[in-house]
C-alpha cells in the first residue's frame, strides 16, 4: 500500500460526483452550484463559508503559503475522504467540485502534502439528499452488504493469525498471514476510503519509513516472521538506505503491542463499515473495482512480488484482489447490461474466468499458492498479460455503468 | 478539478455528442453548433484532432500499404523503438486475426499522423481516452510499422503442451516456411530469454522517439487480451545507411560499419538478397526474414584500447572509415595486401570487415538497418550500451552463415549478444487487406 493508492482513493470520491453530474442525477450546468472561496497558507485553511446547500459545491483554494499545499472535504468523522485536490502551489488557486450531500463535514489542509492537516473546521450541508435510482440505491445496498461481511469475516481471522503469532506459534502464524489478509485484500479500497486506517493495517516498509510513519499492521509482523528474508532483502546495494534498527527479532512484548493494534484497527474498520452512515457511489464501487487489478499490477504491489517482500504470499493477495473486483463488477453488471454495455459485460466475465483459472494453476486458498519467488520471469509475464486483458476493458465499466 | 461550468461538453446542445457537432460544423452550422465560447473551443479541439483526415498524406508521411511493408528500404529514420509480443496463452485464431485486423486499422492511422480510435477525447469523460495522446503534436516524422510473425506463432511453446491446440495453436504449421528454422547459438552468445524471442514484433521507427513509442505503446494497449508485450528496445542514432542518400553512420565505437550495405536504390541486389521470392509460401513473398541482435559493448574496455588496435580490429581507420587498403570510406579492401617488412596481410586476418565482407561470405549479403542504444548503467558504473542490430535478408541462412564467419573477430572480445529474436516479415499490404491476411485464406 502506498500514498498513491491513497489518494486514488480520494480521487474516486471526487470522480464519483462527477460522475453522478454526467449520470444527469442534478441539470447540467449546475445553476445552483455554489462556489465557495479557501484562503490556505502554512498554518491556516479559512473557508469563506461554513455551510452550504446539497448538490454541487465548488472551492476555490488559494495558497498564499510558502508550501505546496492540499485540501480536503472530510466526512463528519474527519477521516473518510468526500474529495480532494492537491498540489496546489504557493499563489496558485485550484478548484474541488464536489457533490454532497446534507450531513456535517470538516474542511482541512495539508501544507507540504504531509502530515495531519491544518485548520480543521465544520462545514455543514443541509438541503435535500442526492438524487439516485431505486435500482442504483439496490446496487449500492447490496455492495456495501457484501463489505460487511468481508469485514465481518476478517475481524476473527486476523484474531486467530494475532493469536498465534504472540504465542510465539512462528510456524502456525506463517501459515495464516496469507489467510488473515484475503477479506482485506477483496475490498481494499473501501478500507483506503477511512484515510488514516490503511497505512496503519497495510503500509509496506518503504511506505510508511517515507511518510514519516510508524511501521505497523501486516508487513511488520511479516517482518518478524521472516526475519531472515527481511535481512536479506535490506541488506541488497538498492535497500541500502534504509535504517536497519528494526531488522531485530520483537520480544514478547513488542509482539503484543503490535499484534493488539492491528486487531483493534481491523475492528475499528469493521466498526466504520458496519455504521448505519456508511455507505459508497456507484463510482465508488466500479473504480474500486479497477483499484484492485491496479493495485496487482503496481510497481510495489502483487505482480512484481513486491507487496510480501518477506513471505512471497502474493499469490494470494493476487487471486482476492481480483475476487474482489469480480463480486464489484458483478454487482454491477445488470446496470451496465441495462446502460446496453452486453458486450463489455461478456467480455469481463471472460476475462475473470481466464485470469481465476490462470491463478488456480498455482494453488487455492485450501491447499496453498505456490512461494512468488519460485515463478519465473515467463510465468509472471504470462499472469501480466492476463491481468492486462482484464484490466483493459474494467477501465470502461465506470463510463458503462454511471457515465451513460 | 474544474466545475461543470467550465466544461464545453455542457456547452453543447442536449443530445449532440462531439463527433455529432463535426458533422454540423462540416455542414456549414456553425452558429447553429457553437453557440458559446465553450462551443467554439469544443469545435477547435476536434477539429485539431481530427485534423489529418483527409485523402492527401501529411508531410513526413511514408505510404503504410504497398508492395513490401514499410521500414526496410526506408530510408533509416533516427529512432527506433522494437517491440515483440507473445499471444496470450489460451488466444485463438479468431482473436490473432482481430489482433492483425486492429494493428493494421491503427498503424495506417498512426502512419498518417492520425490519432488511434476515438482519438485522445472521447465523447464520454468517464472513459479512458483510446489515444495516449503523447505524440499529438508532433507530426508524422516518417513514422513506419514493420510487423513480423515469429516461428512460435506456427509451432506455439513447449512449455504450454497442455494446450489443445499444442504444436499449431492458430492452425498456421502447414504454412511454416521450411527455412524458417531457430538460429543456431553462436560463440559469444550470453541470451537473456527476457529479451529474445516473440511471437509477433513491431518495429517503429520515426525522426521523433516519442513517436516511435508512442505507436508501440498504443499498438501494445490495443493488444489487451489477445498479445502481450514480451520486451521492447529503444534505438537511438542509425547505424546503417539504407539509401545512397545517407551518409554511413557511426556506431558507439566510433567506426563506421556496415558500409558495404544492400542499398534501397539496388532493384536487384534487393530482390536477390532481402525480398522473399517464389521458393517461400505465398504469403512471404516479398517479405523478409528480420534478425534482430541486442549486442552488449563492452564500452569501458574498447575506450581503453589504443587507435592502433581498434583499427586493427575493424580493418577500417577510425576518422574516414577506410579499409586500411585504402583512402575512401568506398574503397574496396584489399584482403590480399601485405605489409612489405612483416609479410603479414594490411587488414588482419581476423578483422571485422574482413570476416563480414560479402567476398568472404559467398556472396551472401543482407540490409541491416540497426541503432545503437543506451539502457542507463548497471550498478557497476558500467554503461549499458551497445547496438541493437537489425538485419533484413531472403534467408535466416544468410545470417546464420555470415555470424559463423565472425566467431574469430577480434571485435568478439568487446561483445557479447544478449538479446536474439527472428521473425518473418510478410510482404506488402494491399488496400483493403490487413497485415498477413494472405495467411488465413
Amino acid at each position: 500500500m502506498t500514498s498513491s493508492n491513497l489518494r486514488n482513493a480520494a480521487a474516486v470520491a471526487a470522480l464519483s460526483a462527477t460522475a453522478l453530474l454526467l449520470a444527469g442525477c442534478v441539470p447540467n450546468g449546475a445553476p445552483n452550484a455554489t462556489s465557495i472561496a479557501v484562503t490556505a497558507n502554512d498554518e491556516g485553511c479559512e473557508v469563506a463559508n461554513a455551510t452550504g446547500t446539497s448538490g454541487t459545491l465548488t472551492f476555490t483554494v488559494q495558497n498564499d503559503g510558502t508550501k505546496v499545499t492540499e485540501f480536503y472535504l472530510l466526512g463528519s468523522n474527519k477521516l473518510t475522504i468526500v474529495g480532494e485536490v492537491e498540489n496546489i502551489a504557493p499563489g496558485t488557486s485550484r478548484d474541488l467540485t464536489v457533490q454532497v450531500g446534507p450531513g456535517e463535514y470538516f474542511t482541512a489542509c495539508k501544507p507540504g502534502m504531509i502530515g495531519a492537516g491544518v485548520g480543521h473546521a465544520a462545514f455543514t450541508v443541509s438541503g435535500d439528499a442526492v438524487a439516485t435510482t431505486p435500482e442504483e440505491d439496490a446496487v449500492v445496498a447490496q455492495y456495501v452488504a457484501y463489505v460487511k461481511t468481508q469485514t465481518e469475516e476478517l475481524v476473527p481471522r486476523v484474531g486467530e493469525f494475532v493469536a498465534a503469532y504472540k504465542a510465539g506459534n512462528d510456524d502456525e502464524a506463517r501459515a495464516l498471514f496469507p489467510i488473515a489478509r484475503i477479506n482485506y485484500e477483496r475490498i481494499e479500497p473501501t478500507a483506503e476510503q477511512f484515510g488514516d486506517l490503511d497505512p496503519k493495517i497495510d503500509y509496506r516498509k518503504p511506505g510508511a519509513i517515507e511518510e514519516g510513519l510508524p511501521f505497523t499492521g501486516f508487513h511488520r509482523i511479516e517482518q518478524d516472521l521472516w526475519l531472515d528474508r527481511a535481512i536479506e532483502n535490506y541488506s541488497q546495494p538498492e535497500k541500502n538506505h534504509y535504517p536497519k534498527d528494526d531488522l531485530v527479532a520483537l520480544t514478547p512484548e513488542e509482539r503484543a503491542t503490535i499484534g493488539d493494534q492491528l486487531v483493534a484497527d481491523i475492528s475499528e474498520l469493521n466498526d466504520k463499515v458496519r455504521s448505519p452512515d456508511f455507505t459508497l457511489t456507484l463510482a465508488d464501487i466500479t473504480e474500486g473495482a479497477k483499484g484492485l487489478l491496479d493495485e496487482v499490477a503496481a510497481p510495489d504491489g502483487k505482480l512484481p512480488g513486491e507487496e510480501n517482500e518477506f513471505a512471497h504470499t502474493d499469490l494470494y493477495d493476487f487471486t482476492a484482489n481480483v475476487e474482489g473486483a469480480q463480486v464489484a463488477f458483478d454487482t454491477v453488471r445488470a446496470l451496465l447490461v441495462a446502460n446496453g454495455g452486453e458486450e463489455l459485460a461478456t467480455e469481463l466475465d471472460a476475462r475473470f474466468v481466464d485470469m481465476l483459472d490462470t491463478l488456480a494453476g498455482y494453488g487455492s486458498y485450501e491447499a496453498g499458492f505456490v512461494s512468488y519467488d519460485t515463478v519465473d520471469a515467463t510465468k509472471r509475464n504470462e499472469l501480466a498479460a492476463k491481468l492486462t486483458a482484464l484490466s483493459e476493458p474494467m477501465s470502461r465499466l465506470t463510463a458503462g455503468v454511471v457515465g451513460s | 478539478m474544474g466545475g461543470p461550468d467550465q466544461d464545453p461538453r455542457t456547452q453543447l446542445p442536449s443530445g449532440t455528442s462531439r463527433r455529432q457537432l463535426l458533422g454540423l460544423l462540416g455542414a456549414g452550422a456553425i452558429g447553429l453548433a457553437a453557440g458559446g465560447a465553450g462551443g467554439a473551443a469544443a469545435a477547435r479541439t476536434l477539429l485539431s484532432r481530427d485534423g489529418h483526415h483527409g485523402d492527401a498524406p501529411s508531410p513526413g508521411a511514408v505510404p503504410f500499404r504497398g508492395a513490401h511493408q514499410a521500414g526496410i528500404v526506408t530510408p533509416a529514420q533516427d529512432r527506433l523503438h522494437f517491440a515483440a509480443f507473445t499471444m496470450n496463452s489460451g488466444a485463438t485464431r479468431d482473436d490473432l486475426i482481430a489482433l492483425l485486423r486492429d494493428w493494421t486499422e491503427a498503424a495506417e492511422r498512426l502512419t498518417r499522423g492520425e490519432e488511434v480510435g476515438d482519438g485522445m477525447e472521447p465523447d464520454n469523460g468517464l472513459l479512458p481516452p483510446d489515444d495516449t495522446g503523447e505524440a499529438t503534436g508532433l507530426g508524422v516524422g516518417n513514422l513506419t510499422l514493420t510487423f513480423g510473425f515469429g516461428r512460435s506463432l506456427f509451432v506455439g511453446h513447449a512449455d504450454r503442451a497442455a494446450e489443445t491446440q499444442a504444436g499449431d495453436p492458430f492452425g498456421l504449421r502447414s504454412l511454416l516456411p521450411a527455412e524458417f528454422e531457430p538460429l543456431p547459438a553462436f560463440a559469444f552468445d550470453i541470451l537473456d530469454d527476457t529479451q529474445s524471442g516473440g511471437d509477433l514484433c513491431v518495429q517503429a521507427c520515426a525522426d521523433d522517439p516519442q513517436i516511435a513509442v508512442h505507436a508501440i505503446r498504443n499498438l501494445s494497449r490495443i493488444a489487451a487480451g489477445r498479445a502481450h508485450l514480451a520486451w521492447s528496445q529503444l534505438g537511438f542514432g542509425r547505424t546503417a545507411s539504407t539509401s545512397r542518400a545517407q551518409e554511413t553512420p557511426r556506431n558507439l565505437f566510433g567506426f563506421k560499419d556496415g558500409t558495404a550495405n544492400v542499398m534501397a536504390e539496388d532493384s536487384s541486389g534487393l530482390a536477390e538478397h532481402v525480398w522473399v521470392g517464389e521458393e517461400a509460401p505465398a504469403w512471404l513473398r516479398g517479405g523478409s526474414y528480420l534478425v534482430a541482435r541486442k549486442i552488449q559493448m563492452t564500452i569501458e574496455t574498447w575506450d581503453r584500447a589504443s587507435l592502433a588496435e581498434q583499427e586493427r580490429i575493424f580493418g577500417r581507420s577510425k576518422r574516414a572509415g577506410a579499409p586500411l587498403t585504402g583512402a575512401d570510406e568506398f574503397d574496396e579492401p584489399d584482403f590480399a595486401a601485405k605489409l612489405p617488412a612483416s609479410g603479414e596481410p594490411v587488414i588482419d586476418i581476423a578483422a571485422h570487415v574482413r570476416l563480414a565482407h560479402p567476398k568472404n561470405n559467398s556472396g551472401s549479403q543482407m540490409l541491416r538497418r540497426g541503432y545503437n542504444y543506451v539502457d542507463g548503467s548497471n550498478g557497476l558504473g558500467q554503461l549499458g550500451a551497445g547496438l541493437f542490430f537489425i538485419s533484413f535478408q531472403r534467408s535466416p541462412e544468410t545470417f546464420v552463415r555470415v555470424q559463423r564467419s565472425l566467431q574469430p573477430d577480434l571485435l568478439n572480445e568487446y561483445i557479447r549478444h544478449i538479446g536474439s529474436g527472428l521473425w518473418a516479415v510478410p510482404g506488402g499490404i494491399g488496400a483493403g487487406e490487413f497485415v498477413g491476411q494472405a495467411l488465413f485464406e
